[in-house]
């Protein structure tokens, strides 16, 4: 078990009651390398995405060794950007898997990724807790939907995510609810927008 | 924000997962950097690239690699970290990914002319598609005309209207390829685009849709 408490620098709990580590796994511990640079927040991080992004690299083409090389440079990229990462904006996995996807363009297409402007936000800009949690269980409910795929359906949209597949077809008409999440982000764009006024 | 016209979700959804080439992932953050719409979009789909990562396998990492990491991240955390350029200057007319690719701002474009009052500038990125800005002289009319391949052209400053409606600066055009219409660059100012084309590098596909006939083709 876990017991990173979720504690922001702000002294915020990030984790407010009726969210347990089950329902948004992984946001405590990354807020805590976030604000707090905490490094045994950090290594559970490693422990459980680095496996997943070695396999996720593998499956967009690389060998082994190279995607273990790579692997270790997203997780070192995951300390270096923490700074970067809302809650209210990506689930952990979310924003871990675009490090993930950014050094596949960098290794595989050798090309730099141009990037949207950052969003600029920080301690003045307060995070809303009911829009992590409700971001977070947004995602989780994706995840589920993603798993309750029809087989055939279900390996397309992973296709088209590591890369073995030109996807015209598939955006329209994934099967996944994206509705929600994007209103979701939306609202925490126009939140942020307002805070920065 | 007013942006009306937005990108598409197989080009959203292409941008998430990492699959265009540099000059269209060009296009889609400096459209992304102007709309939030597309900005919460992307982030739907990138939700879906975080949800097939949940859900892959894993690959044991070797036993030293947490070692190797936690070096590296001591190592690093004594550097000083380079910055991008569009970290150290802001521009009211190109967002900041244009900036990183045009290295500053506006008045550090390198125009070169394409006639008739139409300049030209074609930015550094991977040769299977091919971005560039174009400066459009106000209250210029272009001829009716067709196109081959994908055409992404985004306002950046000024506007142009054709029958696919009105194009103002944060709009993105994205014209199929039998697409024929008449673009007209509005008259209150000059207009300045950025347009993307990712058909090879022949003469024909290489000219942008809006500066074609200038172009002399
Ligand atoms: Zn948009």
């Amino acid at each position: 078990m876990r017991d990173s408490g979720g504690m922001g620098a702000n002294g915020t709990d990030i984790l407010t009651a009726g969210m347990t580590n089950d329902v948004v796994p992984w946001v405590d511990d990354l807020i805590a390398v976030r604000d707090a640079r905490d490094e045994g927040a950090f290594i559970r991080v490693f422990g459980h995405f680095g496996p997943r992004v070695k396999a996720f690299l593998m499956r967009t083409g690389m060998d082994a060794a190279l995607a273990e090389e790579c692997a270790q440079e997203v997780l070192v990229t995951v300390w270096n950007k923490a700074h970067l990462y809302d809650a209210t904006r990506a689930s952990p996995s979310t924003w871990i898997f675009t490090i993930a996807r950014n050094k596949k363009i960098d290794v595989l297409r050798k090309q730099r990724r141009p990037e949207p402007e950052d969003l600029p936000w920080g301690p003045e800009s307060e995070p809303d807790q009911e829009a992590v949690i409700g971001l977070q269980q947004e995602s989780e409910k994706l995840g589920r939907a993603l798993r309750d795929l029809p087989e055939k359906q279900r390996e397309l949209i992973e296709k088209a995510y590591f890369g073995d597949l030109s996807h015209s077809e598939i955006a329209d008409q994934t099967g996944l609810p994206l509705g929600t999440i994007k209103s979701r982000i939306r609202l925490a764009l126009e939140r942020l927008r307002h805070s920065m006024k | 924000m007013t942006v009306k016209h937005h990108l598409t979700d197989d080009l959203l959804m292409a941008y998430s997962a990492g699959d265009l080439p540099e000059a269209v992932n060009l296009i889609v953050a400096t459209h992304i950097s102007l709309c939030d719409e597309c900005r919460a979009a992307l982030g739907s789909y990138d939700a879906v690239g975080g949800a097939v990562l949940d859900t892959c396998t894993t690959v044991e990492m070797s036993k030293a690699s947490l070692n190797t990491v936690l070096d590296m991240i001591h190592a690093q955390d004594t550097q000083v970290q380079d910055k991008p350029v569009s970290t150290r200057i802001k521009d009211d007319v190109l967002p900041a990914p244009l900036i990183d690719y045009v290295g500053g701002g506006l008045e550090n474009v390198r125009w070169r002319s394409a006639g008739m009052g139409v300049k030209q500038a074609i930015l550094p990125t991977s040769k299977d598609a091919t971005a560039r800005l174009l400066y459009i002289p106000a209250g210029t009319a272009i001829p009716d005309h067709g196109h081959s391949g994908l055409e992404l052209t985004l306002v950046l400053k000024g506007a142009f209207q054709d029958e696919g409606g009105y194009f103002g600066r944060g709009d993105i055009e994205v014209a199929s390829e039998d697409l024929n219409h008449t673009p007209v660059a509005d008259i209150s100012e000059d207009c300045i685009c950025l347009a993307v084309t990712d058909a090879p590098l022949k003469f024909k596909g290489l000219v942008p849709r809006i500066a074609q006939p200038f172009l002399g083709i």
